[in-house]
């Protein structure tokens, strides 16, 4: 698999109709210059029509990862790591054992039960455990340790340590990625907000009002 | 969860194309909140997934003439911010009542309709109808979270779908490709749903190589004489990562005060959503109270069949019609 922010499928044409789809395109710009040129315009277009057949066939393998290990480009923390994983690694399985980012726990086992393999998408909170590493390619994710490095976060653990927000700690850093994202999104929430935005993430032991007292005081203080 | 190839279409047709491979034994992949959990169950062993979150069609609400486009893959977030949503009171109620940024984040608007059941003799691989040699599980076993209604087939399951009731209410209609390439299909939301009678049947119409692209809603008129109004309301039990017990979701057209349309569906209470037309019946020509609102709730539970251990659903059911018809003219106070 490659990387899409080198990939040249966005510049090219998609449809064989592409020729009326506007500029955008490197293709349809070369198309519109030989559309001008007269009697030897017509073999030339026909030579790039057979290159554009080629080249949307080559995009159609490209575009299945095949049952085997592939190469998949992550970008973790702010660093790019390039592995050898199966499409059906998950983002969790790949941070967690591959990338060694342990923070990223699958604790249900279940996919979308317990929110303890939280990591930020893009600036979205989503659950690693329900979404496949490949999936990911191109886009920026941000774990409990990539939190925890980013100036100004502390606050956010410094809150958890605080109220002492955690107990046996299976829970913790998924917590602390959420309520970082939540934080971020909703700086000025009340106690309901947070309770509503956090809902999504589980405690057994029970720590909710440590890391509900956290939140808030992460919500009063801003960022 | 067995190894797959993994597909990313960048357009239906691509979907469609990669969905029929390996004789349709392939999965559609949007927000994977349900996905992973089959998968990872081993309840499915697709030997393609098909990523369908590349496809720009797919994604975002767009206006059309007569109403509004919702793309399969548009997220319940973008649900929520959406201007173009906020006349559709219930739908927003319903994304904002996932209480869980993550879901909200990930869960698209086709995924929850494609939902498969909760289950549990389902999910630990017991098939849609529940059954060892052919007795089901559910008839008589742990039945609390199961059907009371369109509970007298095979299937005691209830529809997963929090979407469903109140788009069915709004006269929703989905829009499926495939499985032939230039197959395409709109059909009322209603129809789209399948109470099976026999274990090779699914809770949709969907066939291998076919998928969901699309709902579309009518428009709401601002300037129409007859006020749309709705409402949903559901009845969870947990506070985060739960699924509703029942819900009910109302559209009512109202004018100078009195019921003109009404379209009351209950969820999470058969194996499809519920449509009660003797609730609807109720409400129309009337002027909401809360007295009317009990009687149609009651009109909308009278021929509930319960289980051995739901009796309590059809008083939550009964409770979610009353509370929706009544938060849809603003008068719920609680």
């Amino acid at each position: 698999m490659r990387d899409p922010s080198t990939d040249s499928r966005e510049t090219l044409p998609r449809e064989s109709s592409g020729e009326s789809s506007g500029r955008s395109g490197s293709g349809v710009n070369r198309r519109d210059f030989l559309r001008g040129t007269g009697a030897a315009v017509a073999a030339t277009a026909m030579v790039s029509q057979v290159q554009e057949t080629i080249a949307q066939e080559k995009k159609k393998v490209e575009a299945v990862a095949p049952a085997a290990p592939v190469e998949v480009k992550l970008t973790v923390n702010g660093k790019e790591h390039t592995l050898q994983l199966e499409p059906r690694v998950t983002l969790q399985e790949a941070l967690h054992h591959d990338l060694q980012l342990t923070g990223c726990k699958d604790v249900c086992g279940a996919a979308t039960n317990c929110g303890a393999c939280t990591v930020i998408v893009d600036g979205k909170p989503v659950y690693s455990c329900a979404t496949l590493a490949i999936e990911t390619v191109g886009k920026k994710v941000t774990t409990a340790e990539g939190v925890a490095a980013m100036e100004g976060v502390s606050q956010v653990i410094n809150a958890f340590v605080k109220h002492d927000a955690t107990q046996c700690g299976y829970c913790t850093p998924g917590f602390v990625v959420a309520v970082k994202a939540f934080v971020d999104k909703n700086p000025g929430a009340n106690l309901e907000q947070i309770l509503k935005g956090l809902g999504g993430n589980l405690c057994r032991c029970g720590t909710y009002a440590g890391v509900e007292q956290a939140a808030v005081e992460c919500c009063k203080g801003g960022k | 969860m067995i190894n797959f190839e993994y597909a990313q279409p960048r357009t239906e047709a691509e979907a469609v194309e990669f969905l029929q491979s390996h004789g349709g034994q392939t999965a559609v992949l949007a927000g994977g909140t349900d996905l992973f959990n089959l998968l990872r169950s081993d309840l499915i062993a697709p030997k393609r997934v098909v990523d369908i979150k590349r496809i720009d069609s797919l994604k975002g609400i767009q206006q059309v003439s007569d109403g509004l486009l919702i793309g399969a893959a548009t997220t319940l977030d973008e649900i929520l911010a959406s201007p173009l949503l906020s006349p559709y009171h219930s739908l927003r109620q319903i994304a904002d009542a996932h209480h869980s940024m993550q879901i909200q984040a990930m869960g698209t608007v086709g995924g929850d309709l494609c939902h498969l059941p909760n289950c549990w003799y389902f999910r630990n691989g017991y098939g849609l109808l529940g059954t060892v040699n052919g007795e089901s599980l559910a008839a008589d076993g742990r039945n609390q979270f199961h059907a009371i209604f369109g509970n007298r087939g095979p299937a005691m399951f209830v529809s997963a779908s929090r979407f469903a009731p109140a788009l069915i209410a709004w006269g929703a209609k989905v829009r499926l490709v495939g499985p032939a390439p230039d197959q395409v299909e709109l059909m009322p939301l209603e129809y789209f749903y399948v109470n099976p009678k026999t274990d090779k049947q699914s809770v949709t119409v969907l066939q291998p190589g076919q998928f969901v692209t699309h709902v579309w809603l009518p428009a709401v008129e601002p300037t129409s004489p007859v006020e749309q109004l709705s409402a949903a309301y559901e009845v969870l039990q947990l506070e985060g990562l739960d699924w509703p017990l029942a819900s009910a979701a109302v559209t009512l057209g109202v004018s100078a005060g009195i019921v003109r349309e009404a379209q009351v569906v209950l969820g999470h209470v058969a194996p499809t959503p519920w449509v009660s037309l003797d609730a609807a019946t109720v409400l129309m020509g009337r002027e909401v109270t809360v007295e009317l609102a009990e009687s149609a709730a009651e009109a909308a539970v009278a021929h509930a069949t319960p289980l051995s251990e739901n009796d309590y659903k059809v008083s939550i059911a009964r409770a979610a019609v009353k509370r929706a018809i009544l938060k849809a003219v603003d008068m719920l106070n609680v």
